[in-house]
């Protein structure tokens, strides 16, 4: 834990190597303490892999660096600001963007207002700016309009700008989300499972997304993922939780190759 | 509007029907159709202000008020105490009575309208208040128990009405409220007046509402409807958004209800059923096409249609068994008629548009212009080789 070894690239003056650190992060619902004194970190300009066995704490973890969850205790330090017990709405603003696992698509508005909707700074957003300064307004939202376009360009949605988002295919609702992420101007996205039910073709493309996204445009990703061979492809460091804590830390080769890791998803047996 | 055939049928029935009726009663009077058409279009465009605060609350921002009527009377009652005169006999007891205080103005006679002013604007901000403090309370509840909880207010409040006759007199309600404009015009032409001025305000709030709601304002609310947690995400702070769009819901009600006061001149809490003042809204709203504010008008003109074409049939000559049963037949009717619609068009009469911001419409007609072109000229210029 002691490892904040300071690296040369991308650490500029007076910023921390880490963007992300979590300390001691405990959640208890009741009696199960699904998050137990958690600690690890994200560095910076990293594509992170997050794994471990159903029940491990990934999800819960995720939640509570986002602010859907108020943690028991512990601390969340996004770029040297502690954002613990924030509402998520604050965090999501600061650049910690998340994703959800399940795709989570608003079906009854078109793919193009899926993306506009997420801007940050929208003077729009006050009624009263609406009724007595649309001038304004509608300047601001020419702007954001044609930064949705150029998402949808990107992530090849264009063709469907107007287009209900429930009508979408499961894929397409994945790159919805991650283009959703993308207009908040992100300098951290936690993706939950961007894998999960999508085919080969579409998953070599999310890949392409993730490591461009993160290599060219700088935004560190913080992925979970039960994939194993997209996990090796695509994350290092990955860590590893186990029964709500992080158990270890590695590159792909030696997490998989750690004696307690396999133990975590094999449950002791092969010991 | 929308160029659907079966709202367009339905329409026209309801209007053939306020039309025929009075002119068979009255045995081809013009006038009978127009002494009734004008009172009947008023409250359709009272009620539709009401249906349209419920859509802001409701249809756009998803949250399930099942206490409209405490809206509704707080704006008819706050309405009539600002401008009714104080109580002067010991058989009639209310608190205020600002009518004379409030003309304070010089102004072309300000008794005939700057009470009315501000009996509106008290109206607007006490159901407004109201709103406020059970959102404080009770917004971050889910939808089912938030939509109890609202019953629930509405009925205390109905029940402090009944009960505390120091307040708005109890049972026998509050008679005499004064009309704006009344000593203007004469009583004849008055009707007609106060038609043209409900006409104007339901115009005034509509366009305040599709503005407000084409927008990015409108946008989130329309994005809490779908997926809190996704607008949560998205770096917008959604109880905040959820108070805007319920309060200003309410307020809009209470609009509502402060001219539904000046209209019939005589408010009791009995008026204020849940049933009249809050089902047969939704009622409205729903069938109208939620989300939709000229879905709400749609419904509204509908559903209180067949509101007066039952009371209509008292007047004709039908046998006793009927005639006494005609306001539970009205009853039956209306919830035949929104099985029906809901069945065939669960959307409403009026659906929901797809793209709702007036600029992103804009862009998009833009760049389908755009691309027509695009797409047209190379098949233009291409040489025709086959014909």
């Amino acid at each position: 834990m002691t490892a904040t070894a300071q690296s040369a690239a991308g650490a500029g003056a007076g910023q921390s190597d880490a963007i992300l650190e979590v300390l001691h992060l405990t959640r208890a619902f009741g009696g199960v303490t699904a998050v137990n004194d958690c600690s690890f970190q994200v560095r910076r300009g990293t594509i992170t892999g997050l794994i471990g066995p159903n029940g491990a704490g990934k999800t819960t973890a995720f939640n509570l660096i986002s602010g859907f969850l108020k943690p028991t205790s512990g601390t969340v330090i996004f770029d040297g600001e502690r954002i613990d017990g924030q509402p998520p709405h604050v965090i999501a603003r600061k650049g910690l963007v998340r994703t959800f696992q399940i795709p989570r698509p608003l079906g009854a508005m078109t793919v193009l207002e899926n993306l506009v909707l997420v801007s940050a700074g929208q003077e729009g957003e006050r009624v009263w700016n609406v009724w007595f300064r649309p001038g304004r307004v509608g300047q601001r939202e020419r702007e954001i309009i044609d930064r949705a376009l150029a998402v949808l360009e990107y992530v090849d949605l264009i063709h469907l700008r107007d287009e209900y988002a429930a009508n979408l295919s499961g894929g397409q609702k994945k790159l919805l989300e991650l283009a959703r992420a993308l207009m908040a101007e992100p300098r951290l996205i936690l993706l939950d499972e961007p894998g999960a039910g999508v085919n080969r073709t579409l998953l070599r493309r999310l890949v392409g997304y993730i490591e461009e996204l993160c290599f060219a445009r700088g935004i560190t990703m913080f992925i979970i993922e039960h994939d194993m061979d997209l996990v090796a492809r695509l994350c290092n460091p990955v860590i590893v939780m186990s029964e709500g804590t992080r158990l270890t830390e590695g590159t792909p080769e030696e997490v998989r190759n750690n004696p307690a890791v396999l133990e975590a998803y094999l449950g002791g047996q092969y010991r | 509007m929308n160029g659907s055939k079966s709202t367009t049928m339905i329409v026209a029935a309801v209007t053939a029907a306020m039309i025929l009726l009075p002119l068979l009663h009255s045995g081809g009077s013009v006038s009978a159709v127009v002494n009734f058409l004008a009172p009947f279009v008023t409250t359709v465009a009272v009620l539709a202000v009401i249906a349209i605060g419920l859509n802001v609350q409701w249809g756009y921002t998803g949250i399930f008020n099942f206490g409209v009527v405490a809206f509704f009377m707080v704006g008819a009652f706050v309405a009539a105490i600002v401008t009714k005169q104080p109580a002067d006999s010991e058989f009639v007891q209310y608190v205020g009575g600002f009518g004379d205080r409030l003309a304070f103005l010089p102004v072309l006679d300000s008794q005939e309208w700057l009470p009315f002013v501000f009996g509106v604007l008290a109206a607007a901000l006490a159901a407004a208040l109201l709103a406020l403090l059970l959102a404080l309370a009770a917004l971050r509840l889910r939808e089912d128990y938030l939509a109890i909880t609202t019953i629930g207010v509405a009925e205390v409040l109905r029940r402090v009405t009944i009960e505390e006759a120091w307040l708005v007199n109890g049972t026998r309600g509050l008679t005499g409220i004064p009309r704006p404009f009344a000593g203007w015009f004469d009583a004849g032409v008055y009707k007609f007046v106060f038609l043209l001025l409900a006409l104007a305000v339901l115009a005034v709030v509509y366009l305040l509402v599709e503005r407000g709601i084409s927008s990015p304002w409108g946008r989130v609310l329309r994005a809490l409807r779908e997926d809190e947690d996704v607008v949560a995400a998205s770096g917008k702070n959604v109880f905040a958004f959820k108070v805007e769009g319920f309060v200003l819901g309410a307020a809009l009600m209470g609009v509502g209800g402060a001219f539904y006061a000046f209209q019939q001149g005589t408010v009791s809490p009995e008026t204020f059923t849940h049933f009249f003042g809050t089902f047969i809204i939704w009622a409205m709203l729903v069938l109208g096409g939620s989300g939709n504010n000229a879905g709400a008008i749609v419904g509204t003109y509908v559903i209180w249609g067949f509101w007066s074409i039952t009371l209509q049939l008292q007047g004709f000559d039908l046998p006793v068994f009927v005639v006494d049963r005609i306001s539970f037949f009205r009853d039956f009717l209306i919830g035949a008629l929104i099985v029906v619609v809901l069945l065939a068009r669960p959307q409403g009469l009026v659906p929901e548009r797809a793209r709702v911001s007036r600029w992103l419409e804009r862009r998009v007609r833009e760049l389908q212009q755009q691309g027509a072109k695009r797409e047209a000229t190379p098949v233009e210029s291409a040489p025709r080789t086959a014909e």
